[in-house]
């Protein structure tokens, strides 16, 4: 009965929260899409956002995938060597990269670099009264603070999984024409014969989805900091952890989504 | 059983004589009852001081009162208008009649002081930037802040940040002005300086002030009108004369600041959970 009992109460914590990153999303998706009040004044926050989300995140993310592709290259030679088929390097660094490694890595860096500092930036705003210094202005927390986050993300998530994938190609790359039978101009050329649209869009949509979790998952944790500058700490951890989960749960379901229908 | 009736809130009313009435209002954290069915009314123009101990639910009634807490039960009029039924538009363009200072001034931080105060108005009204920055030089000039547009939040002292936290609850001029613990956490002098600044603003532009403290000579210098809280309900609500007059125990306890006595005998533990008072200690 204790088990029964405590199965029942997770699953309905867990739904109450997927139900509360739903709110927030809708929230901001409304202050964005349908009732977009000062769009200058939203689209200068946005811009901020996007520097800090997605122009200031390039170099380790560049680094990141490079070394990624480097790796990927390393481990499918040594399977692809013993069957004498060393030139399908290039094809598994591509595929394996733009459908699979490429967004998850961006966004595994995303959540490192942004979604924790969501979650601290609400948290201490919260701890502050700040939250509540906007609630009696009239202003809504969700409108000023989540809707420009999310219009950053939502944009600079892609940008971010394309300019991925492309350098985790070049990493590939160093490989294939260092110690592999390719140049340079075979190797993305073989890259490029690899790819279908397909590949490559399937990453972006998931890159996208990605974006509007990591943005959720963020400001949600930073809403629900308690008193005491502590949980802004605890905060950011819990919103790493559970962005992290959160983006892996929603890459099953799209992969599964894209495998089953067969958009792939 | 007895069908329950079901009443739907009132939304207006006519008779707005008092800027704010608050009638049997029960505020709750959980399953505790914080604030046990008060009822007070505020008078257009008056300052209202709401006194209490720690854990009296002073905060509680002041958060409740400007929309910050739902309550549980009961109903707050303000301007006329039953606050907590109000539909989210015109809770809007109530709040937007109300300025509400914090204890720690809870300015924001990623904006300078300028911004600050700049901010509801950019958001709520029409005006271009330039009238907005000389309504913005104004409010600063009035809390006597004027050079600071530029500081960051983090450049004040305390009490500039309290100041600065005025003018942003001033920025919309708004008619019923909130202040939490305004002069905590501040030397004498900057908290007298605080006090005056208090009484200038109801001289000047004949707000409603509503001040929740627990400093006695600042409630003393600005209040009209004094209600002390202990445990969630109202003890005393009278004049500053009458509140000094009264000779209820409680109210002797906190104006005369008599300790609680120590709890030495499991009796006074008894009666201290209980909630009696225990006979004070002379």
């Amino acid at each position: 009965m204790a088990f029964t009992e405590s199965v029942g109460s997770a699953t309905i914590t867990g739904l109450a929260y997927v139900g509360g990153l739903a709110r927030i999303t809708g929230g901001a998706a409304k202050a964005l899409f349908v009732e977009p009040a000062h769009v200058r004044k939203l689209l200068t926050r946005s811009v901020h956002q996007a520097m800090a989300v997605g122009v200031e995140a390039l170099p380790i993310v560049s680094l990141i995938s490079f070394f990624i592709g480097l790796i990927f290259a390393l481990q499918s030679a040594y399977q692809l060597r013993k069957l004498g088929a060393l030139q399908f390097v290039a094809t598994a660094v591509a595929i394996a990269i733009t459908r699979e490694l490429g967004p998850l890595m961006t966004a595994v860096m995303v959540i490192g670099r942004s979604g924790s500092s969501f979650a601290a930036e609400i948290g201490t705003m919260k701890v502050n009264e700040e939250i509540d210094a906007m609630e009696t202005m009239a202003l809504e927390p969700v409108r000023f603070l989540v809707a420009p986050k999310l219009l950053a993300m939502m944009l600079m998530m892609p940008c971010l999984t394309t300019w991925a994938d492309f350098m985790g190609v070049v990493g590939g790359g160093l490989f294939g024409v260092t110690s592999g039978p390719f140049t340079w101009n075979s190797y993305f050329l073989a890259t490029l014969n690899a790819l279908v649209k397909h590949d490559i869009l399937t990453g972006l949509v998931k890159s996208v989805m990605f974006g509007i979790v990591i943005t959720a998952v963020g400001c949600q944790e930073g809403f629900s900091t308690g008193l005491g500058s502590e949980q802004v700490g605890r905060s950011t951890t819990s919103a790493v952890v559970k962005s992290i989960f959160m983006v892996i749960l929603v890459d099953v379901i799209f992969t599964a989504i894209f495998y089953f229908t067969g958009s792939d | 059983m007895a069908p329950e009736l079901i009443v739907k809130p009132q939304e207006s009313r006519a008779d707005g004589g008092a800027a704010i009435s608050v009638r049997n209002l029960r505020v709750n954290y959980g399953d505790r009852e914080i604030l046990h069915s008060i009822s007070f009314d505020i008078s257009p123009g008056e300052t209202l001081v709401i006194l209490g101990g720690s854990g009296s639910g002073k905060s509680t009634l002041l958060r409740t009162l400007v929309g910050l807490e739902k309550p549980s039960g009961g109903e707050i009029w303000i301007r006329g208008k039953n606050f907590a039924a109000l539909s989210d538009d015109s809770r809007d363009e109530l709040l937007k009649k109300m300025g509400m200072s914090f204890q720690g001034g809870a300015l924001f931080g990623s904006m300078t002081v300028g911004e600050n105060v700049a901010l509801p108005l950019r958001e709520h009204t029409p005006l271009d930037d330039s009238t907005i920055e000389i309504m913005v030089r104004l409010k600063l000039d009035q809390v006597g802040l004027s050079g600071f547009e530029n500081y960051m939040p983090a450049q004040l002292s305390g009490g500039m940040k309290k100041r600065a936290a005025i003018a942003r609850a001033l920025a919309m001029d708004p008619e019923i002005l909130f202040f939490d613990e305004p002069s905590a956490g501040l030397d004498p002098i900057i908290a007298a300086g605080i006090d005056e600044l208090i009484l200038k603003l109801k001289k000047a532009f004949r707000m409603t002030i509503v001040v929740v403290t627990h400093e006695l000579a600042s409630a003393y210098l600005i209040a009209d009108r004094m209600i002390l809280l202990d445990k969630g309900v109202i003890v005393a609500n009278g004049t500053t004369a009458e509140l000094q007059k009264s000779l209820q125990p409680r109210v002797r306890q906190f104006l005369d600041r008599v300790p609680e006595p120590e709890i030495s005998t499991e009796l006074d533990y008894l009666q201290m959970l209980t909630g009696e008072v225990p006979p004070l200690r002379r």
